[in-house]
C-alpha cells in the first residue's frame, strides 16, 4: 500500500514539476497518468526483471483500485464551491444551463454514434486493418 | 442553559476545524450512495450531485462560508490528483483493446472535441450570452484544470469555467445512461467513451462504476480529448487574430 501510494504521489509530483518547466497546457496529474501508463508497459516487456519490481506493481494496480473505487466522491469539495458561486452567473443562469444540459445531450450521442460505428466496421473487417 | 452553551461551544470549536467538514462530507457521500443504490441506480439520483446538495444545504444552512469547509474537505479534494494518475492502471490491463481500438480512438476524438466545441459556440450564440460568457464556457467538456487554462488563454473567466464544468460532468453522469438509451448506442466501449469525452472526470467515475471497460474507455476519451481541445481551441483563436 504505502509502496503504491508513493509511486503515485512521485509521479503526480515528476509530472507538475514538467508542466511547470515547459509551460505546457496539458495539467500535471495528466502527465503523471501517461509517465505511470509508459512505465508499466515498459515492465511487462522486461524479460528477466527483479521480484521487487513485480511487487512494486502489484502495489500500485491494488491503491490504484482504492483510489478509483470512489472517484466521484473526490469531486465534492469543488462541486459544492461551484454551488455557492452560482449567483456569479447572475442572469445568464438560465441560458448557460441551457447551453451545457443540450451540448452535453449532443455531445454524448454524436461521439457515441461515430465511436460504436468506427469499431463496428473494424469488427466486420475482422481488425485486420491495422 | 449552562448545557446549551456549553455545547453551543463545542460546536464553535468542532466547525472551525477541518476533521468536522471532512467527516460531514464522507456522511453524506455515503448517505447518497445507499439512497443511489435503493432507487436502484435512479439517474437523477446521481450520488455525486445528491452529496453535493446535500452538503450545500448543511453550509447554506448553518451560515458556514465555502472557504471554512473547503478547509476540511481539501484533503479529499487533493486525492483527485493521484487518482487521476491511477487511471493508468485499467488502461494498462485494458492495453489489448485500447491498442486495436487505437484509429476509431483517434479519429472519434476529433470529431467529439470538434463538435462539443462547434455546439457549445452555436448554442452560445444563439441565446445572445456576452463574449466573455461564451468563451468560459468552450473548453466545458473538458478536465476542470485543462478548461480553466483554456478559458484563461483566451480572454474568459476561469471561476466560471469551472462551474461550467463541473456542471457538464454531472450533467453527463446523471443524464449519461439515459440519453445513451435513447440513442441505441449499446457498446459498452462506445458509452463510456461518450461519457468520458462529453463530461471529462466525472462521466468517467460514473462509467467505471457502471463497467472498468467503459471506464477504461471514458478514460482514454477524457484524457486525449483534454490535449485536442487545448489544441483546437488555441488553433482558431491564432487563427481568428491573424486574419482581424
Amino acid at each position: 500500500m504505502l509502496g503504491g501510494v508513493f509511486i503515485i504521489l512521485l509521479l503526480q509530483l515528476v509530472g507538475e514539476a514538467v508542466q511547470k518547466y515547459f509551460d505546457l497546457t496539458i495539467p500535471g496529474p495528466v502527465i503523471g497518468l501517461l509517465l505511470l501508463l509508459g512505465l508499466l508497459l515498459i515492465l511487462r516487456r522486461l524479460p528477466r526483471r527483479p521480484r521487487a519490481l513485480d511487487a512494486m506493481r502489484d502495489d500500485v494496480i491494488a491503491t490504484s483500485g482504492h483510489l478509483l473505487n470512489h472517484l466521484s466522491l473526490l469531486f465534492v469539495p469543488i462541486g459544492v464551491g461551484v454551488i455557492l458561486h452560482l449567483p456569479l452567473l447572475e442572469d445568464q443562469l438560465l441560458a448557460v444551463f441551457a447551453v451545457i444540459i443540450l451540448g452535453t445531450i449532443a455531445t454524448l450521442v454524436v461521439t457515441g454514434v461515430i465511436f460504436a460505428r468506427l469499431i463496428s466496421r473494424r469488427d466486420l473487417n475482422g481488425g485486420a486493418d491495422d | 442553559m449552562t448545557d446549551a452553551a456549553r455545547l453551543y461551544e463545542v460546536w464553535v470549536y468542532l466547525q472551525a476545524e477541518p476533521l468536522f467538514w471532512l467527516t460531514l462530507t464522507l456522511g453524506c457521500y455515503l448517505l447518497a450512495d445507499g439512497l443511489y443504490r435503493a432507487a436502484r441506480l435512479f439517474p437523477l439520483l446521481n450520488p455525486v450531485a445528491v452529496t453535493i446538495l446535500l452538503v450545500s444545504a448543511v453550509l447554506v444552512g448553518f451560515g458556514i462560508d465555502y472557504e471554512r469547509y473547503f478547509n476540511g474537505a481539501k484533503f479529499i479534494h487533493f486525492l483527485l490528483g493521484p487518482a487521476t494518475v491511477a487511471l493508468a492502471v485499467p488502461i494498462y490491463t485494458h492495453w489489448s483493446t485500447v491498442r486495436a481500438a487505437r484509429w476509431p480512438i483517434m479519429v472519434a476524438v476529433l470529431a467529439g472535441s470538434f463538435f462539443a466545441i462547434a455546439i457549445t459556440w452555436g448554442l452560445a450564440v444563439a441565446l445572445g450570452l456576452e463574449a466573455s460568457t461564451i468563451k468560459s464556457l468552450l473548453p466545458r467538456s473538458v478536465t476542470a484544470p485543462i478548461a480553466m487554462g483554456i478559458a484563461d488563454m483566451i480572454g474568459g473567466v476561469p471561476s466560471l469555467t469551472a462551474i461550467i464544468t463541473i456542471a457538464t460532468g454531472i450533467t453527463g453522469a446523471a443524464l449519461g445512461r439515459f440519453v445513451l438509451d435513447m440513442a441505441s448506442i449499446r457498446s459498452t466501449a462506445a458509452r463510456g467513451f461518450a461519457l468520458g469525452l462529453a463530461s471529462h472526470g466525472i462521466g468517467t467515475a460514473r462509467a467505471m462504476a457502471k463497467d472498468p471497460k467503459a471506464g477504461v474507455f471514458a478514460a482514454v476519451a477524457m484524457g486525449l480529448s483534454g490535449v485536442v481541445t487545448a489544441m483546437i481551441i488555441s488553433l482558431i483563436f491564432h487563427l481568428l487574430t491573424v486574419m482581424i
